[in-house]
């Protein structure tokens, strides 16, 4: 409701769509429309066969309004499912980001110190900069951008956060 | 029984096995094939509007005068951009209409080409669902899906995009019975349970009452009297939103009117002061709740709605209902009789008792003039003097339409059109036209506004083209009446832009177009004028010149509730808060 105003929390929510043309536009033109935040998009097709894309969406709204946007998806045609991993609980969830970091001598040797201990990996090298790869959890990832800063961060690209949930079943 | 075609005669096909019999439309480049290939067929009628708006509004007209899917056919890019507003109004009143548009051949797509625009980009959000047609093979499939989507579920508005190339392309055309959607089938039948826990917290109601909406009329004739069967059983109160006029007599003493910004005195309270709320194929729209947080406190609140987002959407309810009117109501009907229901009788005769104190009021009473015709006047005798008749009315928007409902009482479903949530002016010319052509045997009158009905009044010469002896009642204020009413009450009376200077004359404007104009601006003509103007089997313009300074009341102001309304006799005392002056 407009005048009460519970707390706003994150959501991930995973929506299986119809992979046709035009479906991520109408998810994307839903939230732009309604006046909903995306905090992270992801979005590839995971069932071939029967041209099914999963799209994974974090957004942040009261329970009103996620329970909303849930039922909002529902109504768009191509739309199968929706699933509020937050609430269904014990989701996995990952992000995978690539960061650049330029520098030499002890900055250079800090860097490669701790990416190890991050379990980063490095996959391009120059005399002068490091690119990692890096899977975790987006605070995981967070932290680890933070500590490169002040070691020569150049730039960093993040894939949004995939979800999945524990156990044997599927969403 | 697969047969090789062009995708334009696919169209024409498809048409006519979803048994449509009429279609409004405009041509254009990009549809030529598909107007080519009507030339040669007369299955399928095709009506020639004067603008695309105009097509979509008559559509609308069409389809919900009549249950049935609305068409339309424009070309690409100005013929898409003109029926956006319809398409909106039509999403947003959820009426079924299947749209097709031509496009730009597929290889000039995206080039800039004349005439082309990204019309399913434009028209994604004001369509219930788009398709452009890439494949001839894809064409027949889409078509009949249109169809199923449009009028299935909440129903409304789809839009087929068809290349010029694909119109001209061969293929193979599957007939609808072997297309089937791959995922949408909308849920029906309600929870039962949650339907026993609705009966459970009717039966104990004390203060009751049933607002129903255009839900209803969307669900069929069998919903309208499900509703009726239910009010009956129970003995509630039964209120209807302007959109829902019609589902429920309004001449039945369990009526109290329709409720919200310009609803009775009695509908509202009664809104407000309920304990048990059944909302039936309604939204809770701001219209019809006023100040959200003081909406119905005390009230528990059932909600059957075929669209999951309706519910929770803007009011908190305690029963949540998923499921197709008719099919809840039936169900709810069954178990209410089965477990044989009764409420306490003592409370309910108490809330009638309070409920025909409020009646008393006579929220809807004017001060009547010999001198000048009263606006209001003048609808309850276009009332009285056609109620015999096989009546269906369709309105612009702005004060003539809040008293066209008010005054015009209506019996059955489907008998009356107007914008409600998209509130398009000029909407009740053209869909006065659609109506017409479903109805050619009834009396379709326009209840229009001087203002509003300029911006469709092209559509005039649709009616004179066709012979459909529409009547366009002007209620002529010489204002845009409802922005007028708003600057008096909320903007100190500073009449911005309001009057319209050099109006023309509607009795010449309507002998310009082939039809028959009438004018009248003294209440003792009325009736004489009126009777004219329905004898005549033509199209008439009737200007009916009103008091130009009549506000609409009761109202509730922006931002109040429901027991906060101002009643025409004490409109001096209107306040509005500065958070009510910036809603609309």
């Amino acid at each position: 409701m407009l005048t009460t105003n519970p707390a706003t929390e994150p959501h991930a929510l995973s929506i299986l769509v119809d992979n046709e043309p035009g479906v991520l536009a109408r998810v994307i033109g839903l939230f732009s429309g309604r006046g909903y935040n995306i905090d992270s998009l992801t979005v590839s097709e995971t069932e071939h066969q029967n041209h099914v894309s999963r799209i994974t969406i974090v957004t942040t709204g009261t329970p009103m309004v996620i329970e909303q946007i849930k039922h909002q998806l529902e109504r768009l045609v191509p739309v199968h499912k929706v699933v509020d991993m937050t609430v269904e609980g014990r989701a996995i969830e990952r992000e995978l980001a690539m960061v650049k970091v330029r520098g030499t001598g002890d900055k250079r040797v800090e860097a490669l110190r701790l990416s190890d201990a991050f379990r980063a990996r490095v996959i391009d090298a120059t005399v002068e900069s490091f690119v990692f790869e890096i899977t975790g959890k987006p605070d995981k990832i967070d932290q680890f951008v933070d500590l490169m800063r002040p070691l020569g961060l150049v730039e960093v690209s993040r894939t949004g956060i995939a979800a999945i949930s524990r156990g044997p079943q599927e969403m | 029984m697969a047969k090789e075609m062009t995708g334009a005669e696919m169209v024409m096909h498809a048409l006519t096995d979803q048994g449509v019999s009429h279609i409004f439309g405009y041509p254009g480049g990009a549809v030529l094939p598909i107007y080519d290939a009507m030339f040669s067929q007369d299955k399928v009628k095709h009506i020639l509007v004067r603008h695309e708006q105009g097509a979509v509004h008559a559509a609308e007209g069409y389809a919900r005068s009549t249950g049935k899917v609305g068409c339309v056919l424009v070309t690409s890019g100005p013929g898409a951009t003109n029926a956006v507003t319809g398409l909106t109004d039509a999403l947003m009143d959820s009426v079924p209409i299947v749209c097709i548009t031509g496009q730009v051949p597929t290889h000039l797509i995206g080039s800039d080409a004349f005439q082309e625009c990204d019309t399913v980009g434009i028209t994604r959000p004001c369509t219930k669902h788009n398709y452009l047609v890439r494949s001839i093979d894809d064409l027949s499939r889409v078509l009949h899906e249109a169809f199923y989507v449009a009028a299935n579920g909440r129903p409304g508005p789809v839009v087929v995009d068809i290349p010029k190339d694909v119109q001209f392309a061969k293929g193979t055309y599957t007939g609808p019975r072997n297309v089937q959607h791959k995922t949408y089938r909308p849920k029906l039948k309600g929870d039962l349970d949650k339907i026993k826990a609705a009966v459970e917290l009717m039966s104990h109601a004390h203060r009751p009452i049933i607002y129903s909406g255009g839900g209803v009329i969307n669900s069929g004739s069998e919903a309208s009297h499900l509703l009726r069967e239910l009010a009956k059983l129970t003995g509630f109160p039964v209120t209807t939103t302007l959109m829902g006029l019609g589902a429920f007599p309004a001449a039945d003493p369990q009526w109290l009117g329709m409720l919200g910004m310009h609803g009775t005195y009695e509908a509202n309270l009664a809104m407000h002061d309920c304990d048990v709320m059944l909302c039936v194929g309604a939204r809770f729209d701001d219209r019809i709740t006023g100040r959200i947080d003081a909406f119905s406190p005390g009230s528990k609140r059932i909600h059957i709605d075929i669209d999951p987002s309706s519910i929770n959407k803007n009011v908190k309810v305690d029963v949540g209902i998923v499921g197709d009117c008719a099919h809840v109501l039936e169900d709810m009907v069954r178990l209410w009789r089965s477990s044989a229901k009764a409420v306490d009788k003592k409370a309910l005769a108490d809330w009638w008792k309070q409920i025909d104190k409020w009646r008393a009021r006579k929220s809807l009473a004017y001060r009547s003039s010999n001198e000048i015709i009263k606006p209001q006047y003048a609808i309850e005798r276009l009332y009285a003097l056609t109620r015999d008749r096989d009546v269906y009315v369709t309105t612009e928007v702005g004060q003539h339409q809040m008293w066209a409902a008010q005054f015009f009482k209506f019996d059955e479903p489907n008998r009356w059109m107007t914008s409600g949530g998209l509130g398009t002016m000029g909407y009740g010319l053209p869909a006065a036209v659609g109506v017409q052509i479903a109805h050619p045997q009834s009396l379709v009158i326009d209840i229009a506004g001087e203002a509003s009905v300029l911006m469709n009044m092209q559509e005039m010469s649709t009616a004179a083209q066709y012979r459909l002896p529409i009547k366009i009642f002007i209620i002529n204020n010489q204002y845009m009446g409802m922005v007028r009413q708003w600057q008096e009450l909320l903007h100190g009376g500073r009449y911005s832009e309001s009057y319209t200077a050099a109006l023309p004359d509607f009795v010449k404007l309507a002998e310009a177009y082939h039809a028959v104009g009438i004018r009248c601006d003294k209440p003792g003509d009325l009736d004489g004028a009126i009777r004219e103007m329905i004898d005549v089997d033509r199209p008439v313009i009737f200007d009916c010149v009103v008091d130009p300074a009549e506000n609409c009341f009761p109202m509730i102001p922006s931002g109040r509730a429901h027991n906060e309304m101002v009643l025409g006799d004490s409109a001096e005392n209107l306040e509005v808060t500065a958070e009510g002056k910036m809603l609309v």
